[in-house]
């Protein structure tokens, strides 16, 4: 039998303080003064209740590198920072490019529980950017994707992406590209600006990424379909971006947290946690994509969580791997970065972590408002105190996060998916 | 001084004058029919190379062994994840073997730095990646006081493969601390973009500045660089950027040529422009043992004179 739950008090998007009554997995009541018979009462007083958060871009690693992470523990982790659901990246091995592995990684996601698992697929074969996936076919397989990418490899041939626009359009899919022209960025190690001529590593100009936005829009627009960009970095790509839209073209983005908090400076001390695809940019681009995300011209936080192990992490900066986890510290981030600034208010975060990115991913059961017959997924958040990070308390099989040590603030208290708890007092359940 | 010597960036003008002075005085040793001084004894030195460069790193091991230090030479070369033991645990050993200096060549830039964060003993980056090399730029600083005297407001032209070039972002650092003025010619494809942002001038047109030079330090260039398009062919490298006998005589008369080594005779400088007596690039090897022994004391010397009781402290 499934437990009923009474959320006492929450604010709900910021607003005033109300109840919201959980049964049989929806929001049955929101109101005031609510009480069910056998219903577990929360006490909500000063949380902040905000619909379960939705990712985009979570690399979860199973198959093949269950040493970094798991499905299980990539969706523990998930559960811990307020997600519902999250998109499961391509670039496994096998890579999922197949009905086969979609499914594989959309079982395993269920038979976890802790959050909704929605697989990625490769665009192309093998993400070797020659021969387009069998789209369809994992489209129309149990895990019903909707959202493609080469993630990590950028889909560079012009032709190949043209194709692959056109060709999603029979199922409204939508095209999720990273961004990197491959010739501008070989050998690059990290932002090309003062900090990489200094320290001697080769640099990553924002051209590379801004140029393949601007063919993107253009052929999207062309071809008429859905173009998604992953992990926007640069001023110059929000410009690219803020114009695409204003012609009425369907354009999304989304932004990391670590692009919105951290800049290029770090990368002074050659520690490769602060090693990441695209780069840490300049302080400039990090102020042009908070502006970005608070007028919406970026859709959506989307974490690229990007779990290594140790080794991967503890060498000279060329070998080492490039990513950041960011499941567990991504709504901090956030509030660090838009809430305490005045950027974005709490409808605000709700709308760039849930509800826009359950839109670009054709998620009908997350995403919905706080609202009576929604799903009950839901988050309860402390915005009030401000503790040090600690990746040893991760549930995340891996540590390579790039805010350990810094005092950030808020605490996810309670995750619920469709009534469900998956973290109650602030503890995995 | 830092404990670590990884960048010329962490020397004050204070320390750089020191370490200037210092190698001025053990330099005197060289003369001596024993070039031994007992200074480092039972210290370790060992030399951490992954990279092939035979005159660095007899340049340190001469050092370290005038100076009475015991010398343990570790070759690793390739990467640490491709092939073999990981910097890491290589540090970890050399930590358990009560390294007291250990003298890094890599690579990677940011090696050093790396490695300074898992040993006790002091680091001393003797060429990372295209970061930097300081005590090139220490024996380069050196070669100049001795052919030219001070170095504030002398005029100093490098010339080359800067993007790519661990002397030349040293040299610019430390040369700019000792108050010298820094021109970089080069290509604009071998210079970095944010090349505005260091404390030099910087031109394309090379005759234009020999002229107004004291000191023209010419860089290698990898004749591999034009399969990347940096520039077309060696032939026109070598018309616009080397440094032949044409050009030479652009020089004003007291002014000198320096290379770090190796050369590409006929590509960055003429057979007759290396081996003429404006040329220090023998110098400069030879006070290169001088400027790492005073390093080296530097570091691990402590407080006690470099040369006994005769040489005030």
């Amino acid at each position: 039998m499934s437990r009923t739950f009474v959320i006492k008090g929450a604010r709900i998007l910021g607003a005033q303080p109300a109840d919201l009554l959980l049964r049989d997995g929806v929001i049955a009541e929101v109101g005031t003064g609510l009480d069910a018979a056998g219903a577990e009462v929360v006490d909500a007083d000063g949380l902040v209740a905000l619909p379960g958060l939705v990712d985009l871009h979570t690399h979860l690693r199973e198959p093949g590198r269950e040493d970094a992470e798991t499905v299980e523990t990539g969706t523990r982790a998930a559960a811990r920072g307020g997600y519902t659901a999250v998109h499961a990246m391509a670039n496994t091995h096998p890579v999922a490019d197949t009905a086969g592995v979609v499914e594989q990684v959309w079982r395993l996601g269920r038979e976890a529980g802790y959050c909704d698992v929605h697989p990625v697929g490769a665009v192309t074969q093998g993400i070797a950017g020659k021969q387009l996936a069998e789209l369809g076919a994992m489209a129309d397989s149990a895990a019903r994707v909707r959202v493609f990418s080469d993630d990590g490899h950028c889909v560079s041939d012009a032709m190949i992406m043209r194709r692959a626009l056109e060709y999603v359009k029979a199922f409204d899919g939508v095209i999720a590209q990273h961004a990197q022209e491959p010739r501008l960025t070989e050998g690059a190690q990290m932002n090309e600006g003062e900090v990489s001529a200094r320290l001697g590593l080769p640099g990553w100009p924002a051209v590379a990424e801004e140029a393949i936005i601007a063919r993107d829009c253009l052929l999207a627009a062309h071809v008429g379909s859905r173009l998604h960009v992953c992990h926007v970095s640069t001023a110059g790509s929000v410009e690219i971006l803020r114009w695409a839209k204003s012609k009425g073209w369907r354009v999304t983005a989304e932004v990391t947290p670590h692009h919105l908090l951290l800049d290029d400076a770090l990368v002074a001390g050659y520690d490769p946690v602060y090693k990441v695809n695209p780069p840490l940019r300049t302080a400039e681009d990090v102020a042009a994509l908070r502006e970005a995300l608070a007028d919406g011209t970026i859709d959506a936080v989307a974490t690229d969580h990007a779990p290594h192990p140790a080794e991967a992490k503890e060498t000279e900066w060329d070998c080492a791997a490039m990513g950041m986890i960011g499941l567990e510290t991504a709504l901090s981030v956030v509030q660090e970065a838009m809430v305490e600034t005045g950027l974005l208010d709490w409808a605000g975060v709700a709308d760039r972590m849930s509800f826009r990115p359950a839109r670009i991913g054709r998620l009908t059961g997350q995403g919905r408002p706080l609202e009576a017959g929604s799903p009950a997924n839901v988050v309860l958040y402390d915005p009030a105190p401000r503790t040090v990070v600690d990746p040893s308390q991760f549930a995340s099989k891996s540590r390579n996060c790039p805010f350990a040590g810094l005092e950030l603030p808020g605490r996810v208290v309670a995750t619920f998916l469709r009534g469900r708890p998956t973290v109650l007092e602030g503890k995995l359940q | 001084m830092k404990r670590h010597l990884i960048s010329a960036a962490d020397l004050s003008r204070d320390d750089a004058l020191l370490v200037l002075d210092t190698a001025e005085e053990l330099a005197q040793i060289a003369d001596r029919s024993i070039k031994k001084l007992p200074t480092l004894r039972g210290r370790t030195v060992v030399n951490l190379f992954y990279e092939d460069s035979t005159r660095t790193r007899i340049s340190f091991e001469a050092a370290a062994k005038r100076l009475s230090a015991d010398v343990i030479n570790f070759s690793a070369k390739g990467s640490s994840v491709s092939k073999g033991e990981s910097l890491k645990d290589t540090a970890l050993t050399l930590e358990a073997m009560g390294a007291d200096a250990v003298v890094i060549r890599h690579g990677a830039s940011g090696a050093p730095h790396r490695l300074a964060g898992w040993v006790r003993g002091s680091v001393i980056n003797a060429g990372d990646g295209t970061h930097e090399h300081p005590t090139q730029a220490l024996l380069d600083a050196f070669t100049m006081r001795r052919r030219l005297g001070d170095l504030e407001g002398r005029k100093v032209t490098i010339v080359g493969d800067v993007l790519h070039s661990r002397v030349a972002r040293s040299n610019v650092l430390l040369l700019n601390t000792l108050g010298a003025d820094v021109t970089l010619v080069a290509p604009p494809t071998l210079l970095p973009v944010a090349v505005d942002s260091w404390p030099c001038s910087v031109s394309y047109d090379l005759d234009a500045v020999l002229p107004k030079s004291d000191v023209v330090m010419m860089l290698r260039v990898q004749r591999e660089r034009m399969n990347a398009a940096y520039f077309p062919t060696v032939r026109e490298y070598s018309r616009r950027y080397g440094l032949d006998a044409e050009r030479l005589a652009k020089l004003p008369e007291h002014a000198i040529v320096m290379h770090p080594g190796p050369m590409n005779r006929g590509v960055e400088i003429a057979a007759e422009v290396a081996d003429s007596p404006r040329s220090t690039i023998t110098e400069q090897v030879a006070n290169g043992v001088s400027a790492r022994m005073a390093v080296l004391y530097l570091l691990l010397g402590g407080s006690e004179p470099a040369i006994g009781a005769e040489v005030p402290a």
